[in-house]
């Protein structure tokens, strides 16, 4: 009778399984618990498994959309909504790759960081006035405001001319002076003031270059990224845009 | 004619003249040179011609020097091609359908009903009856006369992809994803027979044995996606015989008059089966990709049986006598075939085609190269003079039926060009596309001679009804348009 026991004693197992989970303690328990609980997840999971299956045959007897005549079965020809995306992607591409720069990202400069906050006024309590603590770049006719009405404070000791231009493939450096601030990534705040933080494009002079157009004209201005902090510096470095 | 001739001749005295020797295609010749003035027209060579030949009723030809059409005059002609006026010039003749298909040029109707894609559309022989195939599963039946649905044949379980009328147009079957065939009565709506099962993937083609080898309609050839092709025996509901030897899924099936089957697979070749025994006698090779599409020269005569179009009426009649059905069918045929045999076309994957001779030899007549996209389908002229072939690559060509000869392109569509549709006197030809237009071509011309606007979608499935009074598109849209 090997197969009747045989028979028994795996019924049986499911109880005296049970009955040690229970009866067990210690760090053996808690051991042989974490490796039932593993097995009851497996269970679970193979008995959805099979539920599934009973529940998906009843889908498939409904006829799928997208009917095609036979020759075109066979075919995968890309749906039109597929041809769409496509070119949303290849437009979002084009734009991106209208400022290919060296620094693509660079990190944002509060204001807090760039503005400090000047107290004016009989008891100090007036906080309307803000120095600019980074290197900036004002014009050649630059003229202050009127002190009194001055929002922003650009310091004469932060103001620069001229900034140190490399050239990416000649890998030669120039001094060249600066003729305006293009952008500065962080805010657009800055660009109006002219404030250069690492990041910036910046316009240059480059008529020193002796770069020329095919038609013949000579080039004199052109875009550079600055690559350092000027403020702990105390010069901009940029690189050409080439 | 001599006599009127010889007075045109007396008048102007200064015309040149030329001897010309009347000649049909084959050849041979008709009567001895005579000449004639040198700026004789089209029409009175008609006159001669008719004459000579002795017909009852004049019918109307086309004449050619050396391939170029005489259209004005002769002396236009001959002086383009530069041929010496002192020999004795050879003039072939061709003889023109008698009757005359108008173009269609508006949408009578748009009949609605089925809920899916519209995937196939056929007339039936006589163009009485006419049934479409669908995504819904359905066949529907409609009513010509008054362009309303009649019945809805149920049963199938996935998409109707192909349908095929018997050439007696009694009975109707219809092919779906599922590999079942169900045959249907017309005028009833409903199944006869047992359904016919055996295939294991789709049906990809249906095409029956043409009535001149069997008045009763017996026997049907299936094609499947699971390379083998089955021949059924309708009247007792099973398969006679299973045809395998395509590597890969078959495309078409066309039956010859000959008893000779030709298969085409997108395993790169067509093979020629005796339809008898079921015995392979050729493969013919040379593609470079999928074949796509086989068209046969005796297609049409075939699909339309004993029924002449010159004899359609407002109302289309039923065919009635099989006996004589089988004589007639008979007769058109060998007229058709005259001293050659059935020519063969295959479109393919790799941008051309291949004119085949198959029942005598392995080696193709002609390829036809000048695509820029695969052709999904081509057909011959109901005349067998013409090819058209229908591309992805938005043109219509039009080749000669004979060597295969690049004749014309035909641009105008927008998108890949999925079906065309020839009327039944040859000389215009429909087209349908996935940029949702329908364009009717004048081919005499070689232009476009109505665009059919108006489905909202691809068209899927274009049919020109042997009488030549409707055409039926159908597609993506749902709608069928007459």
């Amino acid at each position: 009778d090997h197969h009747e026991r045989k028979r028994k004693k795996e019924s049986r197992e499911v109880h005296e399984r049970s009955h040690k989970a229970r009866k067990m303690i210690g760090l053996k328990a808690k051991l042989y618990h974490k490796q039932r609980h593993a097995e009851k997840i497996q269970m679970k999971k193979t008995i959805k498994m099979h539920e599934q299956r009973k529940s998906k045959q009843k889908d498939d007897d409904k006829t799928p959309e997208g009917a095609v005549p036979a020759y075109l079965l066979d075919r995968e020809g890309q749906s039109r909504a597929k041809v769409l995306s496509n070119m949303i992607k290849q437009k979002r591409k084009e734009k991106a790759g209208k400022w290919e720069v060296p620094l693509p990202k660079v990190r944002a400069q509060g204001e807090t960081e760039v503005l400090k906050v000047i107290r004016t006024g009989k008891r100090q309590k007036k906080a309307w006035k803000r120095m600019v603590t980074k290197v900036c770049f004002v014009g050649d006719g630059f003229t202050r405001k009127p002190p009194k009405y001055e929002r922003f404070i650009r310091p004469m000791g932060l103001r620069f001319k001229k900034a140190h231009v490399t050239h990416p493939e000649l890998k030669a450096t120039f001094c060249l002076p600066i003729l305006g601030v293009k952008k500065n990534p962080s805010s657009s705040l800055y660009t109006t003031l002219g404030v250069i933080t690492k990041g910036t494009v910046i316009e240059v002079n480059v008529s020193e270059l002796g770069l020329v157009t095919q038609g013949g004209k000579v080039i004199w201005g052109k875009y550079a990224q600055v690559t350092n902090n000027p403020e702990n510096d105390g010069c901009i470095n940029a690189v050409l845009l080439v | 004619w001599k006599a009127a001739l010889a007075a045109e001749a007396a008048g102007d005295v200064d015309v040149e003249r030329v001897l010309i020797q009347l000649q049909d295609e084959t050849g041979e010749v008709l009567g001895s040179p005579f000449d004639v003035p040198l700026d004789i027209s089209p029409d009175k060579l008609q006159l001669v011609c008719n004459a000579l030949l002795q017909k009852e009723e004049p019918v109307p030809y086309l004449f050619f020097v050396k391939d170029a059409e005489v259209v004005s005059s002769l002396g236009s002609c001959v002086q383009e091609l530069g041929l010496e006026t002192e020999q004795v010039l050879p003039v072939v003749y061709q003889p023109q359908a008698v009757f005359r298909v108008r173009a269609v040029a508006r949408c009578t109707s748009s009949l609605e009903g089925h809920t899916e894609a519209v995937i196939s559309v056929a007339f039936s022989p006589t163009g009485k009856y006419l049934a479409s195939g669908s995504g819904d599963t359905t066949v529907r039946f409609w009513d010509l006369s008054t362009e309303t649905p009649h019945h809805t044949a149920r049963g199938h379980t996935h998409w109707v992809l192909s349908i095929a009328w018997s050439p007696d147009g009694k009975k109707l079957a219809s092919g779906c994803k599922n590999s079942q065939i169900f045959l249907w009565d017309p005028i009833t709506g409903s199944q006869i027979g047992k359904t016919l099962t055996g295939h294991t993937k789709w049906i990809t083609w249906l095409c029956w044995e043409p009535l001149h080898l069997n008045p009763e309609c017996r026997y049907l050839a299936s094609t499947s996606k699971d390379c083998s092709i089955r021949i059924w025996d309708t009247v007792l509901g099973r398969c006679d015989k299973i045809l395998t030897s395509h590597t890969q899924s078959v495309t078409c099936v066309k039956w010859g008059g000959d008893g000779l089957l030709y298969t085409s697979s997108q395993d790169r070749t067509v093979k020629v089966w005796r339809a008898k025994d079921g015995v392979q006698c050729r493969t013919l090779q040379g593609h470079a990709h999928w074949v796509n599409t086989l068209a046969l020269s005796t297609d049409y005569v075939l699909r339309t049986g004993a029924f002449e179009p010159a004899t359609a009426t407002i109302n289309p009649q039923d065919l009635t006598g099989s006996c004589m059905c089988q004589h007639l069918q008979m007769n058109n045929y060998y007229t058709l075939l005259g001293e050659g045999h059935e020519r063969l076309v295959s479109g393919s994957d790799d941008f051309t085609m291949f004119l085949w001779n198959p029942a005598e030899e392995k080696k193709p007549v002609a390829r036809l190269t000048g695509h820029q996209a695969l052709v999904n389908e081509v057909l011959f002229s109901p005349d067998t003079r013409l090819i058209a072939s229908a591309s992805f690559d938005k043109s219509i060509k039009i080749w000669d039926g004979k060597t295969g000869k690049y004749l014309t392109s035909l641009r105008g569509h927008v998108g890949p060009v999925y079906q065309v549709a020839w009327s039944a006197d040859s000389r215009l030809l429909v087209s349908g596309s996935s940029d949702s237009t329908l364009k009717v071509w004048d081919i005499k011309k070689g232009k476009l001679n109505a665009d059919l606007p108006g489905h909202a979608d691809e068209i899927f499935a274009v049919d020109w009804s042997p009488d030549g009074q409707r055409v039926a598109s159908g597609g993506k849209d749902k709608c069928l348009r007459m």
